[in-house]
């Protein structure tokens, strides 16, 4: 099979696919969970319960709130002890229920029998009402409201739905486990999604290293039609919406545009199973699989975790943070949060937790630039890291619009990949944030 | 838990640093190095040594106390620096010129302007530039390469240890009406190609044996420190010019493949147009710069007053540098398509 | 031989001849006739070019000064390092009369040094304050309080500021400062605040921004103010400068009489004064300076 892969710039980060080989688990409840109403992106969820109120499992507890924005369900059964502001990756509060937790009570209308269930039933309009009622979010990591991009605009034509199951971030492998655990879910899943858009095509793109998975899911996509898998080349980032498009359908989304603008959408794997659940079973999006790794961390674990549970809990059962651990990460190494501490809770966008020791926590001490030339080369958006980087540093705002500072879509490729280990991302991040900031403003005008 | 680090993605490190990408190159130089210490004996080891030793003690001396600044001196870009220049002279060049030379590339060629990254020349080639400027004799005085090995005195006081770089002798040769093939009949060994891809031939300390150049290029090329294109295209543009002229007339040109084994185009294709504080940023641009710099360096060698003129043309393309990557953008994603 | 000295000397001194009368009537031919005041008023003005204006410049300003006076009224435009005194020179340059304006000053309202509140954390990335304000709370884990990167420092254009290692907070001072307000500008977290120098130098402010509740900001910085409420009570009655929202105190600098009171009353020593406020003598000590501080 030939590998497709994206053509502009690009790295290949060591792989560190450390837990590809551990089953996906059930973790332990928690003795209390706290369940942020921000969980998503776009507006946080409006709370709906009070203090002391009763919840069972999948009883929705915060109402999405505009039109981007998502519903949050209960993860436990017990009673609300508060609702109240909670710490999240970045040490700031934020909104969330906190559910002291009693049993495992689940809302009596989810399907909990294990059956496949194959047959769709239900029509455009009412999976797409489905998938908002059961608050499903992308859980690749950027969290965008699912329902929001199955209602697609008047005029627009879609033809083709993209899986994402590339991975490509280093260590993570909750994805891999999905797709060799729950092929079947994955399958229907998507074809759950196929029949929300009205289209005949669906590609699921897996880069070359999981081949296990390509080989499941292309004997079992037989008994689908219309679904097909395309093997990919490992780079990264791949995963990457626009990137995924360039290198599977050979489609340039232009700037500033969406994947509707050149006919697909595209959904992470691990969404379509809960897409499935949510539609074939009535399961609102309360749990997910968090993959537990890092090079020292004596057991390494892909959990299926409830929302709210602390990360220090899945840690624990993990064997505890070695010594020496010195840094945290929520999601994966390129792009994911270094968190300020692990008593927060497991959100919808929790991909993964890696523990990092001091020695690569720690960034090189930065130098000049050598003007190598890497960066250009390395960064997937055609941009030019170094001379953004400068702008950022000397204030030239306007300079940066102009350099299209806006199109960075912060995959850290050119920070990587910096033999001076400049902090190229960190000052481009600021341009990219100030530049949109001065054109809402221009707008305004 | 007062150890937590926090900072923004991208959490996981490249395999380069700067270091690694100096020394690097040093080590990518060392078979032209083992080559002319074969050629030309101690001597070009001691020069090699010296200008090395120069350079990076005129930027530590600048970096503590004239610039005040943490002292990077030993990253190793000092050293390229050093062993560059040094492979730009003859072996037979007196010492106190060769530190001048190393001081004034160090000082003038990159200090001043801020030190690392910020210089636009190539230090060593202006190095070099000053140092044909000043000392026009000792620059171009060239010893036998193999009979001179163990010789330390060299140059004008021992009879019949000079020699003539092949393109010097057909360069005069021709001055002087003589036909290609009459001159090759005169010194066949400066038209051997073996010769000249070995390197036993007269020349600088560093840029007679094409082959160990090409080892050391290779081994950039593997460690993923320079990418194929400024080489490629730079002795591309040289054999483009240099071929042209030959097809149309023989008996004064010599054949592009003559032209890329003498001198220091291999030297200059490899080791500095591709340097990168002085190259431009994009694929693009330095495609541009180093076709431009090989046509150059063609032009300067069949009609300039020098036979040599591979330093010159990449010293004038670095002056371009700013204005390419002003006006060559690599191909934004998403910015050229236009779908319904 | 004296040809080789005569000939390079005609031919430069025509050269230069030429240049001189071509240059000369160009400066006459492009001259723009500009309004002698705008000299004047830039004159008077520093000439720092720190932008606190908001003009670029202090040529910037001086026109747009001069602009106003035409029309009548150059009341909205001020020189923030010059203040008043400048004000008043250009006024009377100008021939208009110049309200007076009352002379700030730069103030750190955050108290947690490494001794209050422990670094646990530790920052790895550019050393902006902007850039890191967008990561986390922080390495002290105070979401409203300094990160201690300086970006102030670094926008000063008087060196007014510095940072002080054993604090790990920035340093105002308050001789050198102009309140051009670039550093207020540049906080991402609006901790330096403008105001009123005070009537002999007498000033007090709360030195904290944080907005949670008291027993969790404790936590984290034992300089905090936890909005208990002490120093409103002990204000004066017909002072009342204090006011208590979202568990954070604010001192009027309009209202407030800088008697000093309060700042002997905060169980966190939040509360900062420029003076040695009076020690409370067993008879209630009586308004150290009862003249409001704020004239006009």
């Amino acid at each position: 099979m030939d590998l497709k892969t994206f053509k502009i710039g690009g790295v290949h980060p060591p792989e560190n696919k450390l837990s590809a080989g551990a089953p996906i688990e059930a973790a332990a409840l928690p003795k209390r969970a706290f369940i942020h109403l921000g969980q998503h992106l776009g507006a946080p969820a409006k709370p709906i319960v009070q203090k002391g109120d009763k919840v069972r499992v999948g009883t929705l507890i915060g109402a999405g709130e505009g039109f981007i924005s998502a519903a949050v369900h209960s993860s436990v059964s017990g009673t609300v002890f508060a609702i109240d502001a909670v710490v999240d990756a970045s040490g700031y509060k934020r909104p969330a229920v906190i559910i002291d937790v009693e049993g495992d009570e689940w809302e009596p209308t989810i399907d909990r029998s294990p059956e496949l269930k194959k047959d769709i039933s239900l029509d455009k309009k009412a999976i797409v009402d489905r998938l908002k009622e059961a608050g499903i979010v992308g859980l690749g990591g950027a969290t965008f409201p699912a329902h929001v991009k199955y209602m697609v605009p008047e005029g627009k034509k879609v033809d083709t739905l993209i899986i994402n199951a590339v991975e490509c971030e280093p260590y993570l492998t909750s994805d891999h486990r999905v797709m060799l655990e729950r092929a079947d879910e994955v399958l229907v899943g998507t074809r759950i999604l196929m029949t929300a858009l009205g289209v005949e095509r669906a590609v699921i793109g897996i880069e070359a290293n999981k081949p296990d998975a390509i080989e499941i899911l292309s004997r079992k996509a037989k008994d689908h039609p219309g679904i097909t898998v395309q093997a990919l080349k490992v780079q990264y980032p791949q995963g990457a919406e626009k990137q995924l498009i360039k290198a599977i359908l050979n489609r340039e989304v232009p700037s500033g545009k969406l994947p509707l603008d050149v006919g697909c959408v595209v959904n992470n794997v691990g969404t379509t199973v809960a897409v499935y659940e949510a539609v074939q079973k009535n399961k609102p999006l309360f749990e997910r699989i968090v993959t537990l790794t890092g090079k020292k961390l004596p057991r390494k674990a892909n959990f299926l975790v409830r929302v709210g549970t602390p990360i220090t809990q899945l840690i624990d059962a993990c064997g505890g943070a070695p010594e020496g651990t010195a840094k945290f990460i929520n999601g994966g190494p390129m792009m994911g949060k270094a968190m300020v501490n692990t008593d927060i809770p497991v959100t919808k966008g929790t991909s993964g937790v890696i523990l990092v020791d001091e020695a690569d926590a720690r960034r090189n001490a930065p130098g000049a630039c050598i003007r190598c030339a890497k960066c250009v080369a390395a960064c997937p958006m055609g941009l030019e890291p170094y001379l953004i980087e400068k702008q950022a540093e000397y204030a030239l705002w306007e300079d940066a619009e102009k350099e299209d500072a806006a199109d960075c879509m912060e995959c850290g490729c050119c920070q990587f990949t910096c033999p001076a280990a400049r902090p190229l991302l960190d000052n481009i991040r600021l341009a990219k944030t100030t530049v949109m900031r001065i054109r809402r403003e221009r707008s305004k005008k | 838990m007062s150890n937590t680090i926090v900072s923004l993605s991208p959490h996981a490190k490249g395999p380069l640093s700067t270091e690694k990408v100096m020394w690097g190159v040093v080590i990518a130089l060392m078979p032209s190095f083992a080559f002319s210490a074969y050629f030309f004996g101690i001597r070009a080891i001691v020069v090699t040594l010296v200008a090395t030793i120069a350079c990076i003690l005129t930027e530590f001396l600048i970096q503590k106390y004239l610039m005040k600044t943490t002292v990077t001196a030993f990253d190793g870009s000092a050293a390229i620096t050093g062993i560059l220049l040094a492979f730009n002279v003859p072996s037979s060049i007196p010492i106190w010129q060769m530190v001048l030379g190393s001081v004034f590339a160090i000082a003038i060629g990159k200090m001043v302007f801020g030190g690392l990254g910020r210089n636009p020349f190539n230090p060593a080639l202006l190095g070099r530039a000053f140092m044909l400027a000043s000392f026009p004799v000792d620059m171009t005085t060239w010893p036998i390469p193999v009979k001179t090995q163990w010789l330390w005195e060299m140059g004008k006081t021992v009879d019949g240890t000079t020699a003539a770089t092949p393109l010097g002798f057909f360069k005069e040769g021709v001055k002087m009406n003589a036909s290609m093939g009459d001159l090759v009949a005169q010194r066949p060994e400066l038209y051997d190609y073996f010769n000249l891809f070995i390197g036993n031939v007269g020349g600088c300390i560093g840029e007679v044996s094409a082959f160990a150049i090409l080892l050391g290029g290779i081994y950039l090329l593997y460690k993923k420190i320079i990418t194929w294109h400024i080489p490629v295209f730079y002795l591309g543009g040289l054999a483009l010019i240099t071929g042209i002229f030959w097809w149309m007339e023989p008996a004064k040109y010599a054949d592009p493949l003559f032209h890329l084994f003498a001198g220091g185009a291999m030297l200059g294709a490899w080791f500095m147009a591709t340097d990168m504080v002085t190259s431009p940023m994009t694929v693009k641009g330095q495609i541009l710069f180093a076709v431009c710099g090989g046509l150059l360096c063609g032009l300067i060698r069949l009609f300039g007053a020098f036979p040599e003129g591979c330093s010159y043309s990449i010293l004038i393309m670095n002056a371009f540098v700013p204005l390419i990557d002003k006006y060559i953008k690599p191909t934004r994603f998403g910015k050229e398509v236009n779908y319904g | 031989m004296s040809a080789m000295i005569l000939y390079p000397v005609i031919m430069l001194g025509a050269v230069a001849g030429i240049a001189a009368i071509l240059l000369f009537l160009t400066a006459k031919k492009f001259h723009v006739e500009e309004d002698p005041r705008i000299d004047k008023v830039a004159e008077l003005l520093p000439g720092a070019n720190c932008g606190g204006c908001g003009y670029p410049g202090c040529r910037g300003l001086a026109e747009a000064i001069v602009k106003a006076a035409d029309k009548g009224d150059i009341g909205g435009l001020s020189c923030p390092p010059g203040g008043s005194t400048a004000m008043k020179a250009i006024g009377e340059v100008l021939g208009m009369a110049v309200a007076e304006s009352e002379p700030m000053v730069a103030v750190l309202r955050c108290g947690g040094t490494h001794e209050k509140a422990p670094r646990t954390l530790k920052y790895d990335g550019a050393p902006k304050c902007v850039i890191a304000h967008t990561v986390f709370a922080g390495e002290k884990g105070c979401p409203n309080g300094c990160l201690g990167l300086g970006d102030c420092v670094t926008v000063c254009a008087f060196g007014a500021m510095y940072m002080d290692e054993k604090t790990g907070l920035p340093v105002i001072d308050p001789a050198k400062c102009v309140a051009c307000g670039a550093c207020v500008k540049a906080c991402p977290r609006k901790i330096i605040e403008m105001r009123p120098k005070g009537r002999k130098e007498r000033r007090v402010w709360v030195n904290c921004v944080n907005t949670e509740k008291g027993a969790a900001a404790m936590k984290y910085c034992k300089a905090a103010c936890i909005g208990c409420g002490k120093c409103v009570k002990e204000c004066p009655e017909k002072v009342q400068a204090i006011t208590l929202q979202n568990n954070l105190a604010y001192i009027d600098p309009k209202k407030c009489i800088a008697c000093g009171k309060c700042v002997l009353v905060c169980p966190t020593k939040a509360i900062l004064a420029t003076f040695e406020p009076p020690k409370p003598k067993p008879v209630e000590a009586k308004p150290a300076e009862a003249a409001p501080a704020t004239p006009a």
